[in-house]
C-alpha cells in the first residue's frame, strides 16, 4: 500500500466527513457539538463553538435562514437558531481579545457595511489586518436595519456592531465610493493605490454603487474567489446573482472574500483547497433506520428557557456513521472507526525503527468482510488486513505467535495423518470428488462417513479428498504456503480425472471459487436439496431455529437458500437474525481471530450467541462448535439432515483442539479400511504414549495452545533421554523439549506406561542450554 | 532483560540423570534475533536449565511479544 493508496481508502470511510447540518450551514457552525454542550446545559460553551466559526451570534440567530433545518436527520429537526438564542442569553464567554499591538502592515479597504462587508472586516481584523470600512449612509447593517425590531433588536445589532469598532476597525460613514473621478468622491482608483487590497460588497439593494464590472474594464467576477480582472480588488458578485437574497450566505460571501483577500495579499494561490467554503454536500452517513419519532420541544413567545434548550439540544442524533463498528465486535475493540485503523495499518507497515503498533489490529480481523457489505462505500478491512499481512510476512515483521498453530495445523492436516485423494473404490478416475474440508472431518467425522454413504448411494462414481483447503495459509499471509496447497489440489484433481468438487464447508468453497476458478465445484447443501433427505428422516414438526450463515457463505445466495429448503424439509421453521446472509458475522474463527485475540474472539460469540433466544442451525462445523462450546445449543445442517440424537447434537460441546487432530486421523484410518480395505501407515512413536489429565489441565491446553501430541513429544524424548527434572518430596517429574519452534514443558508423573499430566506451559524464547549428555 | 536479570529462584526440582541439586547460572535466551543474559537455576553437571511456568507465562511472554511487534 503506497501512500496514494491510503489516501483514497481514508477517503472510503465517511465517519470524520461532517454532519449535514453543519455541511448545509454557510459558516460551518458546528451544530453537533453544539447541541452536545447545550444538553449538558453548558451554554458558555455552546456560544463558545458558536463564536467559532460565526461572528455576530446575537445578529445571526435571529435572522438566518436556517439551511440546515430541512437537511436535519431527527423526524422533526432540531430547533438549531433556537438553541443559539439560548447560548447567546444563558452563555457568557470573554470578549474576543483584540490586539492592536501586532497589526500587520498590508491595510484593507471594504466598500459596504452590510452584513456582508462587516463579515469580510470582522475575519480580516481577526487576522491582523488594519481595515477600513467605508459605509455611504449614517450606520453598518445595511439591510437589516430593515429588519422590524421584534425580530432584531436594535440592542442587539448595535451591540455586535460595536465589536467592529473595538476590533480596531476604522469606519468611514456617510462616505460615498464613487467610480468616477468627477463625483468629488473618494473613488474606487483612489482606495486600489491606497489600499493593498479593496473589497467591495455594496448588495443588490443599493443602486448608488450598481456598478458594472465589464464596463469598468474589471472582466467577469469570479463568483467564488470574488476576484476581478485587477489582481487586488474583489467584488462582491451579489448584484449579478438571480436566487433569492439570502443574509447567512451574505456572510458567506464576506468570509469567502477575506480569505481570498487574505490570499491575495500573502501570495498564494486564490483557488487551491477551498472546496468546503460555503454549503456544501456532506458526505456522512447517518442510519435513521428504526429512529423513534422525536417531537420538537415547543418554545414559548421569549424563546427556550434552559431547561428546554436542553431538552431540544438531547434530541440530536449526534450524527455519525459507525456502521461497521456497530455490527463488529473487533472493529469497535480498537476504539476507532476505518478511517483511524487505515492510517495506523500504513504507519505500521512503513515504520522503519521502533514498536509497530497495529501488528494486533491487523491480526485479529476475522477477514469476514462483513464491514464491506455494510458499509456505505463498500470499505472492506478485511480486504486491507489481509493484504497487510500478506505485506507483513514479505517484511520478515509478521509476529510468529499470530498465526503459528494455525499454520501447524493447516501442516498436519496435509501431511500423511489426513491427507488422503482416493477414486471409489474399483474406478480409476472420478466423475465427482467429495470434499469434507478439515473442521468438519474434525468435528463430526461419523457424518463425513455418513455422507460419503450417501453420495455414492446417489451419484456415480464418487472420490474422496481428506486435506486442508490452505485458508489458514492465506489467512496468516503466507502466499508460498497457499500456493503450494492449491498446486497440491490441483495435481491430485487432475490424477482423479477433474472430477466435479462437492463441498461441505463455506471456506473451502470461497477458496476454490476465486482461487481455483478451473475445477467445478458444487455445495453439498445443494445436492442434498436435489437429491432429498435420506430415507427414514423424520420429518413432523420439530420446533425453531435461527440460521447462522457461516461467513464465507455471505454472497452465495443459492447455497443459503439450499440450505433454508432443508431446514423446512427437516420441519424446522426458520426465524431470521438480525445480521443474516450477506450480512452474517463471523464465529470468530475466519482470519485467525480466536488464536491472535482470544479476548475479542470472546465477545464476538457471546454476542452473536444473545441475538436470539431460538436455538441456532449452522452450515460451518466451527461457527458450530465455537457456539455450542459457549453454552448455545447449536446444530450443524447435517444433524437435522441425518436427525439422529436431535436435539443432543445441539448441546454437544466440540472437541478441543487435540482431539480434532485425532478425529480427522481416525477418519482416515477407517474411511481407508472400510471403504478401501487399506492399512494406514505406522503411527508416530510418540502417539503410543498414553496421557491421562483433569477436566482443568484439559482447559488450561486449550486456552495455552498445547497439544496432546506436543505434550506426547516432550515425555517421550525426557523419558528416552532422562533429561528431566524431578521433585523427591512429590515424586513428579518436569521435562521440557522443542519439537519445531516453541519449547513446551509438561509436569508429570507416571506409573508404569501411563503418564498423568500434571501442568504444561509454552515459551518461544529459545534457551541457550547445551545439555551434555 | 537488558541488563542480566535474575530469575532463579530456590527450587525442590533437581537434575534427573545427575542427581544433583539447581544451581543459579547466566544462561543466554534468544528470540527473533536478540538475545539476553538471564540468571536461571541449572544443572551444575548436564548444564540442563529450568524454566518455571511464572517465568515462562510471565516476564517471557511478554519480552516476546514486545519483540515481535519491533
Amino acid at each position: 500500500m503506497d501512500q496514494f493508496q491510503m489516501h483514497e481508502l481514508e477517503a472510503k470511510c465517511v465517519q470524520e466527513c461532517v454532519p449535514t447540518c453543519v455541511a448545509s450551514c454557510p459558516l460551518h457552525v458546528d451544530v453537533r457539538a453544539l447541541c452536545a454542550e447545550v444538553s449538558q446545559e453548558n451554554f458558555n460553551n455552546g456560544l463558545q463553538v458558536i463564536k467559532k466559526t460565526l461572528p455576530f451570534p446575537g445578529i445571526v440567530s435571529r435572522i438566518c435562514e436556517q439551511p440546515c433545518q430541512p437537511v436535519c436527520k431527527q423526524n422533526e429537526p432540531i430547533g438549531i437558531r433556537d438553541l443559539e438564542i439560548a447560548c447567546v442569553y444563558f452563555g457568557a464567554s470573554a470578549e474576543e481579545p483584540v490586539s492592536t499591538a501586532q497589526r500587520r502592515k498590508q491595510r484593507v479597504a471594504i466598500v459596504g457595511g452590510g452584513l456582508n462587508g462587516m463579515t469580510a472586516a470582522f475575519d480580516l481584523a481577526r487576522k491582523r489586518y488594519p481595515v477600513v470600512v467605508f459605509e455611504s449612509s449614517s450606520a453598518l447593517g445595511g439591510r437589516l436595519r430593515s429588519i422590524p425590531e421584534s425580530q432584531l433588536p436594535r440592542s442587539v445589532l448595535d451591540a455586535e456592531i460595536g465589536l467592529l469598532t473595538k476590533m480596531g476597525i476604522e469606519i468611514r460613514l456617510n462616505t460615498t465610493v464613487s467610480t468616477s473621478p468627477e463625483s468629488g468622491q473618494v473613488t474606487l482608483g483612489q482606495l486600489q493605490r491606497e489600499f493593498d487590497a479593496v473589497y467591495v460588497a455594496v448588495g443588490r439593494s443599493f443602486s448608488p454603487y450598481v456598478m458594472n464590472p465589464k464596463e469598468m474594464g474589471l472582466g467577469n467576477v469570479d463568483s467564488f474567489t470574488h476576484g476581478t480582472a485587477i489582481a487586488n480588488l474583489f467584488i462582491c458578485g451579489d448584484f449579478e446573482k438571480e436566487e433569492p437574497f439570502s443574509l447567512i450566505l451574505s456572510m458567506s460571501d464576506g468570509r469567502s472574500a477575506a480569505v481570498s483577500v487574505d490570499r491575495c495579499i500573502q501570495r498564494v494561490s486564490l483557488t487551491a483547497s477551498r472546496s468546503n467554503e460555503g454549503p456544501f454536500e456532506s458526505c456522512l452517513y447517518t442510519n435513521t433506520e428504526g429512529n423513534k419519532h422525536s417531537a420538537g420541544i415547543p418554545k414559548g413567545s421569549k424563546g427556550y428557557s434552559a431547561k428546554e434548550a436542553v431538552a431540544e439540544a438531547a434530541r440530536c442524533l449526534k450524527c455519525e456513521c459507525m456502521e461497521c463498528v456497530k455490527a463488529c465486535e473487533y472493529l469497535s475493540s480498537f476504539g476507532g472507526y476505518p478511517k483511524k485503523y487505515i492510517r495506523s495499518i500504513f504507519n505500521n507497515l512503513t515504520i522503519v525503527m521502533g514498536t509497530r503498533q497495529a501488528n494486533k489490529l491487523i491480526n485479529s480481523c476475522s477477514l469476514c468482510g462483513q464491514c464491506g457489505v455494510i458499509c456505505p462505500t463498500d470499505l472492506d478491512m478485511g480486504k486491507l488486513c489481509k493484504e497487510a499481512r500478506h505485506t507483513m510476512v514479505e517484511q520478515k515483521h509478521m509476529p510468529p505467535s499470530a498465526h503459528d498453530f494455525m499454520l501447524s495445523d493447516l501442516e498436519f492436516n496435509n501431511s500423511e495423518h489426513f491427507m488422503m485423494a482416493r477414486n471409489q473404490p474399483g474406478s480409476d478416475s472420478s466423475e465427482y470428488v467429495f470434499f469434507p474440508g478439515c473442521q468438519l472431518s474434525a468435528s463430526a467425522p461419523e457424518q463425513v462417513e455418513k455422507t460419503y454413504d450417501y453420495l455414492r448411494k446417489h451419484l456415480q462414481s464418487v472420490g474422496l479428498m481428506l486435506r486442508c483447503c490452505g485458508a489458514m495459509a492465506d489467512w496468516a499471509g503466507r502466499a508460498d504456503l497457499f500456493k503450494n496447497s492449491l498446486d497440491q489440489i490441483k495435481k491430485q484433481h487432475t490424477e482423479m480425472g477433474k472430477p466435479k468438487v462437492i463441498l461441505a464447508c463455506s471456506t473451502c468453497y470461497e477458496v476454490f471459487k476465486e482461487n481455483l476458478p478451473e475445477i467445478e465445484i458444487v455445495s453439498l447443501w445443494e445436492l442434498f436439496e436435489q437429491y432429498g433427505l435420506p430415507e427414514g428422516v423424520s420429518k413432523k414438526k420439530a420446533g425453531v431455529v435461527s440460521i447462522h450463515d457461516p461467513c464465507s457463505a455471505r454472497h452465495e445466495t443459492k447455497v443459503q437458500d439450499s440450505v433454508r429448503a432443508l431446514v423446512q424439509k427437516a420441519g424446522y421453521r426458520i426465524e431470521e437474525l438480525p445480521y443474516n446472509r450477506e450480512k452474517t458475522t463471523c464465529c470468530s474463527y475466519g482470519g485467525d481471530m480466536w488464536v491472535s485475540n482470544p479476548a475479542v474472539a470472546k465477545t464476538v460469540v457471546e454476542r452473536r450467541i444473545s441475538e436470539s433466544k431460538n436455538d441456532y442451525l449452522t452450515y460451518c462445523a466451527t461457527c458450530r462448535d465455537f457456539f455450542a462450546t459457549k453454552g448455545k445449543p447449536t446444530y450443524h445442517l447435517l444433524d437435522l439432515i441425518f436427525g439422529e440424537d436431535v436435539p443432543a447434537r445441539a448441546a454437544r460441546r466440540g472437541p478441543d483442539y487435540s482431539q480434532r487432530h485425532e478425529n480427522r486421523a481416525r477418519l482416515k484410518e477407517r474411511l481407508l479400511k472400510e471403504v478401501w480395505g487399506e492399512a494406514m501407515a505406522d503411527q508416530a512413536s510418540y502417539e503410543s504414549i498414553h496421557l491421562s489429565f483433569s477436566e482443568n489441565v484439559r482447559q488450561l491446553l486449550e486456552d495455552r495452545f498445547i497439544l496432546v501430541e506436543d505434550l506426547q513429544k516432550v515425555i517421550e524424548h525426557a523419558e528416552k533421554t532422562g533429561q528431566k527434572f524431578k521433585n523427591p518430596n512429590t515424586g513428579c517429574y518436569l521435562a521440557h523439549y522443542k519439537p519445531t519452534r516453541v519449547t513446551y514443558w509438561v509436569e508429570y508423573r507416571h506409573d508404569g506406561m501411563d503418564f498423568e499430566v500434571l501442568n504444561a506451559y509454552s515459551h518461544r524464547m529459545e534457551l541457550g542450554e547445551n545439555v551434555r549428555s | 532483560m537488558n541488563q542480566t536479570e535474575d530469575y532463579a529462584t530456590p527450587t525442590d526440582w533437581m537434575c534427573s540423570n545427575c542427581d544433583l541439586p539447581l544451581e543459579p547460572s547466566k544462561v543466554m535466551v534468544t528470540y527473533l534475533g536478540n538475545s539476553y543474559p538471564v540468571q536461571l537455576m541449572r544443572c551444575p553437571k548436564c548444564g540442563m536449565v529450568m524454566v518455571t511456568e511464572e517465568l515462562a507465562m510471565g516476564k517471557m511472554n511478554e519480552v516476546e511479544k514486545a519483540l515481535e511487534d519491533k
